[in-house]
């Protein structure tokens, strides 16, 4: 984690040799505050250099608990001209795509992207301007690159026009949310979002981060960033136990899950728990037809970033045969401090069906993108 | 059921308050006329409705009235078909719920007199936790003080979600008390609800309700321990009540590895999460949450690395499992033993006091 002190440079005719993966956690970033004003009218400009964003936090800006590094970004991840670390295309070509023969790359705008935005208007203007922007400053330019969908969630309208704004354009790969959102995300004013990334064929992103404005505990705030970044694998919990009881799987069948940046080494006990206690409860779902686990055998996928690390490091197998091989999406996290090196991230010994299947199959199946000879 | 041990010790049972009522005689005048001149509604929290099948178990269901509210019934029910010893009372009733810190303070004394005159005194194999009021450590701490007095008081009561995470220093005086006087810390499933049970809002469903309260441990947990609860307090034992079990080893996965990048952030934790947890930290067994078969079973305590955490529990009268089925089957040789009766003997060393 954090600083790089391997020598990585390897070159590209190396790297082509090497296994393809896809990594489907990368975050770009803006070069300037003036990234996004070509494609935002001039009152929304205004508005945000005037009052700011106002999200669901005390500070204008930045985050509520201060970051372990600048961006929260690897040392070595900031471009020679000096602007943020995952702002420039080409420095990302020679320091993640190239050197790690990453041939899909998903991007994930989090950060200040407008969904979290308490004007509504000046937050959907602000998601739309941002994929415009996602599309012309990367994906336009690097087909190796995929753009997550930057969806106004809160305000469910304005998010299934932004879905049906951009259906069918194959810059976009999947559509993406936060997962600390106003409420749990199996509320049904989300539905008719989930039902338009299906109609769409795109599946849910769920971003760890957010600001729905409620404590990252279900006892209030928590002192330390440490614990606002172990305490995602909490709040995703809570936003699929949400979606499952809701019957947001039972009611979009072609709903199809991905939760990012989160861990996955919680989902096998959640889920063991949740089946037991749907038999004792279930007369309080009957909208649901199946059990908890079965819903999440065929609905839902994770990220591998931050990696679960056991002593010994062997018990994650268990965790990746209880989630299923299938589910497990490689991603790094670039350009921030907690990347997972792909040549370091597997740290067990794994079959190359599984392998392949780990670090590229899974993604190139999920997001339509051809597999990799 | 192959791996009970008779003489178990049950670290988590549940003797209801009947009614708001019957604390009268154990109220200070004021607030007893208070309590009757306000027409106080009943402290049953919305964490377990009363009706729901989860609160109690259709064979332990009274035909009238609360379920755990008659001593009878937990004899018959809970004491003697599992052969216990001793079994550990944790009341449950919403002293923590309540927003003014005296009544708070005056409702849980109540409790603990009267857990004391109804249950204690009457059933030699009963001990209690001691309820406080969290609202405010100092009065908290006062009331360990008094009732500790009485060595059946084993463990002091608290619920895991309140006002604050329960690693802040606000909860200290708590903590210091209890180390002192030797007796664990028991954080019980259940929320003061001064805050969404989820981190994501309120949820629609009671299933969503109980489901997060074990996403509140791991939070808890957490905070307990990046605040340097068990650096301060380093012979404070906490044990986690109705926690379920199977989520530890993957929580502690990932807050070792935060830890070994951030670190500089919370320089008095010395050494890996999962280390302190196997020190300080014990879990009630039910519910387990465990998976389907057996195999898996035997994977999961591998991950646990420990045989020490665990403490026999039958959560009686909530519906945790059928039968006699309390330990789960299938469970490594030798373990059952050390979860009925060495590991809350090692917890609760005031048992060692009483029990020969």
């Amino acid at each position: 984690m954090n600083v790089q002190v391997r020598d990585t440079r390897t070159t590209r005719s190396e790297a082509a040799s090497r296994l393809a993966i896809a990594d489907c956690d990368i975050h770009p970033a803006h070069k300037s505050k003036r990234d996004l004003d070509p494609y935002l009218e001039q009152r929304w400009i205004d508005e945000l250099r005037t009052f700011g964003p106002r999200r669901r936090v005390g500070v204008q800006s930045g985050p509520a608990y201060p970051k372990s590094q600048p961006n929260a970004a690897r040392r070595d991840a900031f471009p020679e001209d000096g602007n943020a670390p995952g702002s420039d295309l080409d420095f990302m070509r020679r320091q993640l795509l190239d050197p790690y023969n990453i041939q899909l790359g998903v991007l994930n705008a989090t950060g200040e992207n407008g969904q979290h935005f308490q004007n509504r208007d000046l937050g959907n203007a602000h998601c739309r301007a941002t994929n415009h922007w996602q599309i012309e400053t990367f994906t336009k330019n690097e087909p190796r690159l995929k753009a997550s969908l930057v969806v106004p969630y809160e305000d469910t309208q304005a998010g299934v026009a932004e879905i049906e704004h951009w259906a069918g354009d194959p810059n976009f790969v999947q559509i993406i949310l936060q997962s600390r959102s106003a409420d749990p995300l199996g509320n049904r004013r989300y539905w008719p979002i989930y039902e338009a990334a299906a109609a769409a064929g795109l599946p849910v992103g769920v971003h760890a981060f957010g600001f729905g404005g409620h404590p990252p505990t279900g006892s209030g705030w928590a002192s330390y960033y440490i614990e606002d970044m172990v305490g995602h694998a909490q709040s995703c919990q809570g936003l699929l136990i949400s979606m499952l009881m809701e019957g947001v799987f039972e009611r979009i069948p072609k709903m199809k899950l991905v939760l990012i940046e989160a861990g996955f080494g919680w989902l096998p006990p959640l889920a063991w728990r949740l089946d037991k206690l749907w038999k004792r409860l279930r007369a309080e779902t009957p909208h649901l037809k199946r059990l908890p686990s079965e819903y999440i055998r065929d609905h839902v996928w994770l990220t591998t970033q931050p990696m679960e690390e056991p002593e010994p490091r062997e018990h994650v197998l268990d965790t990746f045969d209880w989630v299923g091989w299938d589910r497990m999406l490689f991603a790094t996290d670039y350009p921030h401090w907690d990347f997972d090196d792909p040549d370091q991230a597997l740290q067990v010994r794994v079959d190359e069906p599984r392998r392949r299947a780990f670090f590229y199959g899974n993604a190139a199946a999920l997001y339509g993108v051809a597999a990799v000879a | 059921m192959t791996t009970t041990e008779t003489g178990g010790i049950d670290c988590d049972i549940h003797p209801a308050v009947p009614s708001l009522k019957s604390l009268l005689p154990y109220l200070p005048r004021h607030w007893a006329d208070l309590l009757v001149q306000r027409g106080m509604h009943e402290l049953d929290s919305a964490a377990y409705p009363i009706n729901s099948p989860l609160t109690a178990r259709p064979d332990w269901r009274p035909d009238a009235g609360k379920p755990g509210a008659d001593l009878a019934r937990l004899r018959e029910d809970a004491l003697d078909p599992f052969g216990t010893r001793i079994a550990i009372c944790n009341c449950l009733y919403g002293v923590q719920l309540l927003f003014s810190e005296d009544m708070a303070a005056a409702y849980a004394r109540a409790v603990n007199d009267w857990v004391r005159a109804e249950w204690l005194d009457r059933e030699p194999r009963l001990r209690a936790s001691i309820v406080v009021p969290p609202q405010n450590p100092h009065l908290a701490a006062e009331e360990i003080e008094r009732c500790a007095a009485d060595p059946r008081f084993v463990q002091v009561l608290m619920l895991v979600m309140d006002e604050m995470p329960l690693g802040r220093r606000h909860y200290w005086p708590i903590y210091e008390t209890a180390a002192r006087l030797g007796l664990p810390v028991g954080i019980h499933a259940g929320s003061a609800y001064r805050h969404p049970v989820t981190t994501v809002g309120w949820p629609t469903y009671y299933t969503e309700d109980y489901a997060a309260q074990a996403t509140a441990f791991q939070s808890q947990l957490m905070s307990l321990i990046c605040e340097g609860v068990f650096n301060k307090f380093p012979d404070l034992t906490v044990v986690l009540l109705e926690s379920g079990v199977t989520w530890l080893p993957a929580h502690m996965w990932r807050l070792s590895k935060y830890w070994r990048g951030l670190r500089m952030e919370i320089p008095w934790v010395d050494r890996s999460p999962f280390d302190i947890v196997r020190s300080n930290v014990r879990l009630s067994l039910q519910p387990f949450d465990g998976p389907p078969d057996a195999a898996q079973l035997e994977r999961i305590f591998e991950h646990l690395q420990s045989d020490e955490l665990l403490l026999f529990s039958t959560d009686y009268p909530h519906w945790q499992f059928d039968g006699l089925d309390a330990i789960p089957p299938g469970l490594p040789s030798g373990l059952a033993r050390k979860i009925m009766i060495d590991n809350p003997l090692r917890t609760y060393t005031r048992l060692k006091e009483t029990v020969t």
